[in-house]
């Protein structure tokens, strides 16, 4: 036995961050009965304050980077990369939460509590590099997603969406295990390093064992981010889950899902690449494809977001298509450009859906401009972007994505996905032409005014999506540096 | 010894075979040789020799299932705490803290659902006041 491996400051310095979240988010749980005050006040700013910690840990934790718990996990710069993204989308998620929540008065400390339990578990994963570990920190992620889709449980879209996504994504964890128990009983190894120099050794198992654990878990993760074909349960779920859940959903489980599906596929599935790059192929123009389309035909600005998603989504599979590590920073920069914009974009939803979430329609952000300029202005910055505008997070994201696809010969699918890129403008440009040639209506007559924490909601987002519209150097060089796996 | 994959596991196909046999066999012998008699006291349910009465989908109240699964929690907390205590003492101090890290979050759960009223039984209970 190790001597008292518990007491090894090394490890605990870089689990870090997950040790903040899961104590903080136990405490402001048992706070709630303890206090008995239902203000998200108090349980919000204690949530901000615990991301604001975790990200200081996780930036810490890279300062002495390298394996912890005999390689279970690993601090590297992809880690920290993904570490600091979700917890940052956890800000942005509590950010504009404290508004809808008193609307919707439903504010308890448990959506905070659930939601650093989530994140806990999606920065579990950036940092696993153990398929035990990674199953663990899904697990930890999705289960307290599956609840916060069903937070407002009066609503029956709600309790719709929650239970959806339960068995969907019960289902598709099935899958991502059953590929772990092949992989363990064909290398007997879970630690991707390990997996990785077996399979490339020369006691290497038969490659159809090793395709079919990956095809296993390129369906459990395909689910997780909401990739065709498995992208069904994503419209249903974004629209009918609180919409600051949505947001979270479409940003923090996602990013973390590609965090461990690039690592897994790049290092312990990449001697096997040329088998399943035709699978990533078609599900990235699949997902590009059928979310764009089914874009264009959405009334409700939430569905609509959760195809723009899917597609989203695709872009990324064409990263991991290319199999280079120029595709595996380009998806690490896309995402970050991701979720600044997407989350962004909810914000501006649950600000004018109002009370009872009534407003969700695109004829509900008529004359957005003239009643709430401001607010207009940053979901014009947060939709270019979507679209794919120089100046924005999101041009550079496409264009290094489809750089790194051509770069590794992959012609057709960047015609086709620049073609998708054009269909995708259509329905974004739709509900700026809405905001600011239309008269208002209802909705944006009776939007609430802006609260501080509100503005900070839409202001941190816009900020991140310009500056990595304008400055990409600054993040890309650190993803380049990042993005060699194989260890 | 057999070395091949595929002819260690023939004894395993052996065995699936005989038992799938065996078991399709026998019932295909009950139906050929069994006499059948068919009534309505011989299709009732078998409850013991009793008569039934009512329709065996009651509602029951979604107290039971609360517990049920809290119960299911909990007994599993106390588990681990069984080999746990068996090696206690070779694991000294290392067994203790991280029985700790183990225990005090399930506590404060326990505390969570205590006082959330999630084990009040009666039907004014602080649960119910609440709604």
């Amino acid at each position: 036995m190790p001597a008292s491996p518990i007491f090894n400051p090394t490890d605990l310095i870089r689990f870090l961050p997950e040790i903040i979240l899961t104590a903080m988010g136990t405490l402001i749980m048992v706070l709630d009965p303890l206090l008995n005050r239902r203000e998200s006040k108090v349980y919000g700013t204690l949530s901000l304050a615990t991301l604001l910690a975790a990200i200081l840990a996780a930036i810490y934790a890279y300062s002495d980077a390298g394996p912890a718990f005999g390689g279970m996990l690993i601090v590297d710069g992809f880690a920290t990369f993904f570490r600091v993204l979700v917890l940052g989308v956890g800000i942005l998620t509590i950010l504009p939460s404290f508004s809808f929540l008193k609307r919707q008065q439903a504010e308890t400390s448990e959506f905070h509590a659930l939601l650093l339990f989530s994140i806990a578990g999606q920065s579990i994963m950036a940092a696993a590099n153990d398929l035990i570990i990674i199953f663990i920190g899904l697990e930890i992620s999705s289960i307290a997603s599956y609840i916060l889709a069903g937070y407002l449980r009066d609503d029956k879209r709600a309790n719709e969406a929650a239970l959806k996504y339960f068995l969907l994504g019960s289902f598709a964890t099935g899958f991502f295990l059953y590929g772990v128990a092949l992989i363990y009983g064909e290398t007997g190894s879970i630690n991707l390093s390990v997996v990785h120099a077996v399979v490339t050794g020369p006691d290497a198992p038969l490659p159809v064992m090793v395709g079919l654990a990956a095809a296993l878990m390129f369906v459990g993760l395909a689910f997780k981010v909401s990739a065709s074909p498995f992208q069904i349960w994503a419209p249903d779920v974004y629209q009918g889950a609180p919409t600051p859940v949505s947001a979270f959903l479409s940003a923090g489980p996602k990013a973390a899902a590609f965090a461990i599906f690039l690592r897994i596929f790049m290092t312990a599935f990449a001697p096997i690449g040329h088998a399943w790059a035709p699978l990533v192929w078609a599900s990235a123009l699949l997902s590009m494809t059928i979310g764009n389309f089914a874009a264009l035909l959405q009334t409700n600005v939430k569905r609509m977001l959760a195809y723009s998603s899917i597609a989203h989504a695709g872009y990324v599979m064409v990263a991991l298509a290319s199999r280079s590590e120029v595709g595996i920073a380009a998806a690490m920069f896309y995402l970050a450009a991701y979720a600044c914009m997407n989350v962004g974009a909810f914000a501006v939803v649950s600000h004018l859906s109002g009370k009872g979430e009534r407003y969700q329609s695109i004829e509900d952000f008529a004359g957005l401009a003239q009643k709430q300029p401001f607010v207009a202005a940053m979901l014009s910055i947060f939709l270019l972007s979507l679209i794919g505008v120089p100046l924005t997070g999101g041009f550079f994201g496409k264009f290094y994505i489809f750089k790194a696809a051509l770069e590794s010969h992959l012609v057709w699918l960047t015609v086709l996905g620049l073609l998708n890129s054009a269909v995708a403008a259509y329905y974004y440009l739709r509900l700026l032409v809405m905001m600011y040639f239309r008269d208002p209506g209802e909705a944006a007559s009776s939007a609430e005014p802006l609260t501080p924490a509100f503005s900070a909601a839409l202001i941190l987002p816009a900020i991140g999506t310009l500056v990595l519209g304008i400055f990409p150097g600054w993040v890309l060089d650190f993803a380049g540096r990042s993005a060699s796996l194989v260890k | 010894m057999p070395e091949s994959y595929a002819e260690q596991y023939f004894p395993v196909l052996v065995q699936a075979l005989l038992a799938m046999a065996l078991a399709a066999g026998l019932l295909t012998v009950s139906y050929l040789l069994g006499k059948r008699v068919r009534n309505r006291v011989k299709d009732m349910p078998y409850e013991s020799g009793m008569v039934p009465t009512g329709d065996a989908r009651h509602r029951f109240s979604v107290k039971f299932y609360l517990v049920a699964m809290l119960f299911i929690l909990f007994d599993i907390e106390a588990i681990f705490l069984y080999p746990w205590a068996v090696v206690y003492r070779e694991l000294k101090m290392f067994g203790f803290i991280e029985m700790l890290v183990f225990v005090v979050p399930i506590l404060a759960g326990f505390f969570y659902i205590w006082k959330k009223g999630a084990l009040d039984w009666s039907p004014d209970s602080t649960l119910n006041r609440k709604r």
